[in-house]
């Protein structure tokens, strides 16, 4: 019965760390592929550690388990909203299909802020001047 | 099938196999940010590969490198990320 169950359990992971990969290989975009890997991967390597703290039944372990699973659920989702930024900030050209960018002029290229309009820190002065006088 | 025959023919060649097509990305990859990504996958399948070797070895302390390695994956992804956008500020 135990082994069963470890044997669903790794095999349903390793399908999901493989077909993460597959989207990682064959997406047109960094930004998809940023994406798959969050989605994907995290399933992937919780069943898969899931399995091994089924198979050894200890407190010990699935404390480490389940440490590793929170930590890697985390970190992923972290670290992919890093690297997308700083795929945005570097201009990484965006899959041609894809028709609206709604980000456009919205992050400050001079102090890296994100704004809820357009903004431009370098023409901003002007603008200011010439709106102020009320 | 015993466990241990199941674990060398079937989950084994899976992550094997999807470690190569990532490996193909990181060799390929376009930009800087594909080989990252690239490189943070292939860290965390290794965390997988390390979790069905300590099932077949039977010695659970191999999840403390596992461990490890999550750290070691966040933080190189972190610190690629921010050197990247440090880079393009100049």
């Amino acid at each position: 019965m135990k082994d069963i169950m470890i044997m669903i359990f790794s095999t349903i992971g390793a399908i999901f760390v493989l077909s993460s990969s597959i989207g990682l290989l064959r997406k047109p975009d960094v930004y998809m592929r940023i994406s798959v890997t969050g989605k994907a991967s995290t399933l992937g390597i919780g069943l898969i550690l899931a399995s091994a703290a089924i198979f050894f039944n200890d407190y010990s372990v699935t404390t480490r388990v389940i440490a590793i699973i929170f930590f890697v659920f985390l970190t992923i989702s972290i670290g992919g909203h890093m690297l997308a930024r700083a795929a945005y900030f570097t201009k990484t050209p965006i899959w041609k299909g894809i028709k609206s960018d709604d980000l456009a002029g919205q992050y400050d290229q001079v102090t890296h802020v994100l704004y809820s309009e357009k903004h431009d820190s370098s023409v901003k002065p002007e603008k200011l001047e010439n709106t102020s006088p009320k | 099938m015993s466990l241990h025959d199941y674990f060398n023919y079937i989950i084994i060649p899976i992550l094997g196999f999807s470690v190569i097509l990532i490996f193909i990305r990181f060799l390929k990859g376009p930009s800087l940010s594909d080989r990252v990504i690239a490189l943070d996958m292939l860290i965390l399948i290794s965390i997988c590969i390390i979790a069905v070797y300590s099932i077949q070895t039977s010695q659970s302390t191999f999840l403390d490198i596992a461990m490890l390695f999550a750290l070691i994956a966040f933080l190189s992804t972190a610190a690629y990320a921010f050197y990247l956008e440090q880079r393009e500020r100049k």
